[in-house]
């Protein structure tokens, strides 16, 4: 492979980091909940779609319009049953609490569907490949992921901006005090917003699973990929998101070019660099970072 | 005739600390209230329980004849109280208009629609596009009134609107107060400025440490209402 | 002015200030005989009964230590499994440049604390969930990083060294008392940093760090004290863990599972008390004993109970005992009394 072809296969990868991680990012700026569960329940997305596409025969993207409701219910649940109460027991709380939920999920997940690894059938696009140059080769899955993840940032960012319920996000988002007592109903915001961000976390993992394998303990590190995507590009902005998770899709496949070995090590390391030199990443929006900070 | 709004015996705490203790008051539909006391006397304590913000340990919020003292902000707003609360807070990455347009998200009817809030202010009329945190502290209070009246209320709660402003803003806030009684507006005031409360309103309900020092018409003079503010009379309602 | 004469209501007389109590010193007499008993069991009941008892040793050392990070501090840490592991490749280190392994347990300590210090530049800037996860990936990096360095044996791992000489029975005895003098000297250690003012200021800054700021408490310092603290511990268990096992493995002494225990046991048991890791490492103990050959439905039931925990009794069981009833087996507060004067 060539770096040219590197470096875009790193961005195209970025792009599913970015899916992932944009819940993760809607959920904390919003709710200022830190779901640890988030990548588990990417993760659940991907053996969902494995038992509709096998139980059905068909290839994983016919399993959407099944999967994403499913996800969105469980985002809305998850944030009725569960994470509403920890939310009154403080910051500790929800950390806590999904941090045992994760445990329970992978745990389950290993009962039902064994520690193996698994793939999902992609049908005809999982081997096809776009050719843009003469030594740029670049998978059509790749390339869908990454149109799939501009597509779902640009749906987010409108409904954010646009529309009515967007406004009262984003005034959650900067007082949630001040929110409520101008009538502003924050129960039926906060579920909607579990329910869209476990609903983008199902589809970063059909693409997951789609791409590599996947087995019940990816979800762990999906999430610490989500994480730092969210870290570098700067927490409370989704293109921000979009450019973490660029940076860390080609920092990935560059270094791994050189040295396999060397690839998650050196993400890593990108990640504690941001943290130690820029800790408002890459487009830092003021007040959610600073909520990262600690004074003395 | 009932009142638009009644408080009995109330009592409010947070954690271990009471803040209110048997506070009382009436307002009467179109009539102007100021609320007065020094700092730390329970005035924004008694406003936002009012708003439903804060849940009192005893006694009741009458609004309209219904008895709303466990009723949320957001079910308050939609039978018409509104509260400007103090220091503004506003939401700083949100436009002027999309902060007056989310203090209408709960409004019961539609009787203060944009345009009309911009008549009221049209000097925020032409920063309807910035940023809240762009503005001056003048516009950013003009900002937090037209929020609340976004809502549509009968009862607009204003908690020290003239901090920090310069006089003759305060004055063209306090023109634009006026208006609003003359279109039929129910106000409780909390302010610093005793002249202008007096002058504003019709009654006066002073506080001195979480209980009701005085209940007055504003005519009974300013000497009465510093004489109570300071604590140098018997306490209790008249 | 002392806080007997500070908290005197006027005209009342003195107010008592105490430290301690009766069911204090009762506890502690008690917790002399029974180090006692344990410390014989060696000879008393030998190599069965040791095993276990291990376990449970290294279980209340890492519950003590990382309460001390989330209960008393507000350091909710999911990375402190990065110093068992490097508390465990100290050992090899220090082990195979001749230094016999079970004197080795303290330099190993002393490494990973040494570790944690530039670690702590970075990762105590952050607070909440930032903290979490970043300490996550810290312990990542460590682990990565080991299987990258074919001198600490990559990815195959390593054999602790020196051990040779030792007879099985000794060893595990050794081992044995190794792990209890862990756990005491964690629990101890724990208590009185707790008890001084480091206590008090700890948990202010646990609480409130910006107020507590405010009123003078060096928040950093008190972060870096805890932290470092309870990585010289917890790499004192890793090494232990490494006598235990005697073949260190990066996936093994890296894995994540010790920090859903110390999650476990200090929820369960009861953040910031004393009392309550060693409760929460006592239960997690009985359920390790009983239910962990059912593999994956244990730790499903562990995250359950940890979930449940969090919801209903935040302040873990003896969080909810001793607000309840009063309870104080280990005091770390103050307790004003009144002092009745006859009138």
């Amino acid at each position: 492979m060539t770096w040219v072809n590197a470096v875009i296969q790193g961005m195209l990868q970025g792009g599913i980091y970015a899916l992932i991680a944009c819940g993760l990012s809607l959920a904390f700026g919003v709710m200022r909940v830190v779901n640890l569960a988030h990548g588990d329940l990417a993760v659940c997305g991907a053996y969902l779609a494995l038992v509709i596409s096998s139980g059905l025969g068909v290839p994983v993207w016919y399993t959407l319009p099944l999967v994403l409701p499913a996800a969105f219910a469980a985002g809305v649940l998850l944030q009725v049953l569960l994470l509403r109460r920890a939310l009154r027991g403080g910051d500790f709380a929800t950390v806590l609490v999904t941090f045992g939920l994760s445990v329970m999920i992978e745990n389950l997940l290993q009962v039902g569907a064994t520690a193996n690894d698994r793939v999902l059938s992609t049908g005809a696009i999982g081997v096809a490949s776009l050719r843009i140059a003469s030594s740029v080769t670049l998978p059509w899955l790749f390339v869908a992921a990454f149109l799939t993840a501009c597509a779902v940032l640009s749906g987010l960012q409108l409904l954010l901006s646009g529309t009515s319920w967007g406004r009262k996000v984003r005034a959650i988002a900067d007082d949630i005090d001040t929110a409520r007592l101008v009538g502003v109903r924050v129960g039926p915001v906060f579920a909607t917003v579990a329910g869209i961000a476990v609903a983008t976390a199902a589809l970063a993992g059909v693409f997951v699973g789609a791409i590599g394998n996947f087995n019940p303990l990816t979800g762990t590190s999906s999430l610490i990929f989500a994480f730092e995507a969210v870290v570098i590009g700067g927490i409370g902005s989704l293109w921000g998101t979009l450019a973490g998770g660029i940076a860390l899709g080609v920092t990935q496949v560059v270094v791994g070019e050189i040295n396999q070995a060397y690839a998650v090590l050196a993400v890593h390391l990108l990640f504690l660099l941001v943290l130690a030199v820029r800790p408002g990443g890459l487009f830092p929006s003021g007040a959610p970072a600073a909520a990262a900070q600690v004074i003395g | 005739m009932t009142a638009l709004l009644e408080i009995r015996d109330l009592d409010v705490r947070y954690g271990d600390f009471q803040a209110l203790f048997g506070v009382g008051l009436r307002v009467e539909r179109g009539q102007a209230l100021a609320l007065v006391g020094a700092n730390g006397a329970g005035k924004t304590t008694l406003l936002r329980t009012i708003a439903g913000a804060i849940a009192p340990v005893r006694g009741t919020v009458r609004y309209d004849g219904e008895d709303i003292t466990g009723a949320p902000p957001h079910r308050r707003i939609q039978r018409g109280i509104a509260l400007v609360p103090e220091g503004r807070r506003l939401f700083p990455s949100l436009t002027v208009e999309e902060n007056i347009l989310v203090g209408a998200a709960a409004a019961a009817s539609a009787a203060w629609p944009l345009e009309r809030i911009y008549e009221v202010f049209p000097l925020i009329a032409g920063r309807r596009r910035h940023r809240a945190a762009q503005l001056s502290g003048g516009e950013q209070q003009a900002v937090a009134i037209a929020r609340a009246l976004a809502a549509a209320p009968s009862l607009l709660l204003l908690d020290e609107i003239s901090l920090g402003l310069a006089p003759k803003v305060v004055s063209q806030l306090y023109g634009t107060l006026t208006a609003l009684r003359e279109s039929g507006a129910t106000l409780v005031l909390v302010e610093q400025d005793l002249g202008r409360a007096l002058n504003a309103c019709d009654d006066v309900v002073c506080l001195l440490e979480g209980r009701v020092a005085l209940t007055a018409a504003t005519s009974v003079g300013r000497a009465e209402v510093v004489a109570a503010y300071f604590g140098n009379r018997a306490e209790g309602p008249r | 002015m002392k806080p007997d004469q500070l908290l005197a209501p006027p005209g009342t007389g003195l107010v008592r200030v105490s430290r301690w109590s009766l069911t204090a010193s009762g506890t502690t007499g008690s917790a002399a005989v029974a180090l006692a008993v344990l410390a014989a069991v060696p000879y008393i009941a030998g190599g069965p009964a040791e095993q276990p008892l291990i376990v449970a040793f290294t279980f209340i050392a890492m519950a003590s230590l990382w309460n001390l990070l989330a209960g008393f501090s507000g350091l909710t840490s999911f990375g402190q499994h990065a110093y068992i592991g490097v508390g465990a490749y100290g050992l090899y280190l220090v082990a195979s440049h001749g230094v016999n392994p079970f004197a080795g347990i303290v330099p190993a300590a002393v490494i990973a604390g040494l570790v944690s210090v530039p670690v702590s530049a970075l990762l105590l800037r952050l607070s909440g969930g930032y903290f979490a996860v970043a300490s996550l990936v810290v312990a990542a990096v460590f682990q990565i990083a080991v299987t990258l360095a074919p001198s600490v044996g990559g990815t195959t791992g390593v054999t602790l060294p020196g051990l040779a000489g030792y007879s099985p029975v000794l060893r595990e005895a050794l081992i044995y008392w190794a792990a209890l003098i862990v756990a005491v000297v964690s629990v101890a250690g724990v208590f009185l940093l707790v008890r001084a003012g480091f206590g008090l200021d700890a948990r202010a800054v646990g609480a409130d760090s910006v107020a507590a700021a405010s009123l003078g408490v060096r928040v950093g310092r008190i972060r870096l004290i805890a932290y470092v603290v309870a990585a010289l511990g917890t790499g004192a268990v890793g090494s232990l863990i490494a006598l235990q096992t005697l073949f260190i493995e990066p996936t093994s002494v890296f894995s994540i599972q010790y920090s859903v225990d110390m999650l476990f046991m200090v929820l369960v048991g009861g953040m910031g008390t004393i009392e309550g890791p060693i409760i929460g490492a006592l239960i997690l103990f009985a359920l390790q004993q009983w239910l962990s050959q059912y593999g994956a439905w244990y730790l499903v039931l562990v995250g359950g109970i940890a979930v449940v925990a969090t919801l209903t009794v935040p302040r873990g069981l003896w969080g909810f005992v001793s607000a309840r009833w009063g309870w104080s087996l280990f005091p770390v507060g103050y307790r004003v009394r009144e002092q009745r004067t006859d009138r």
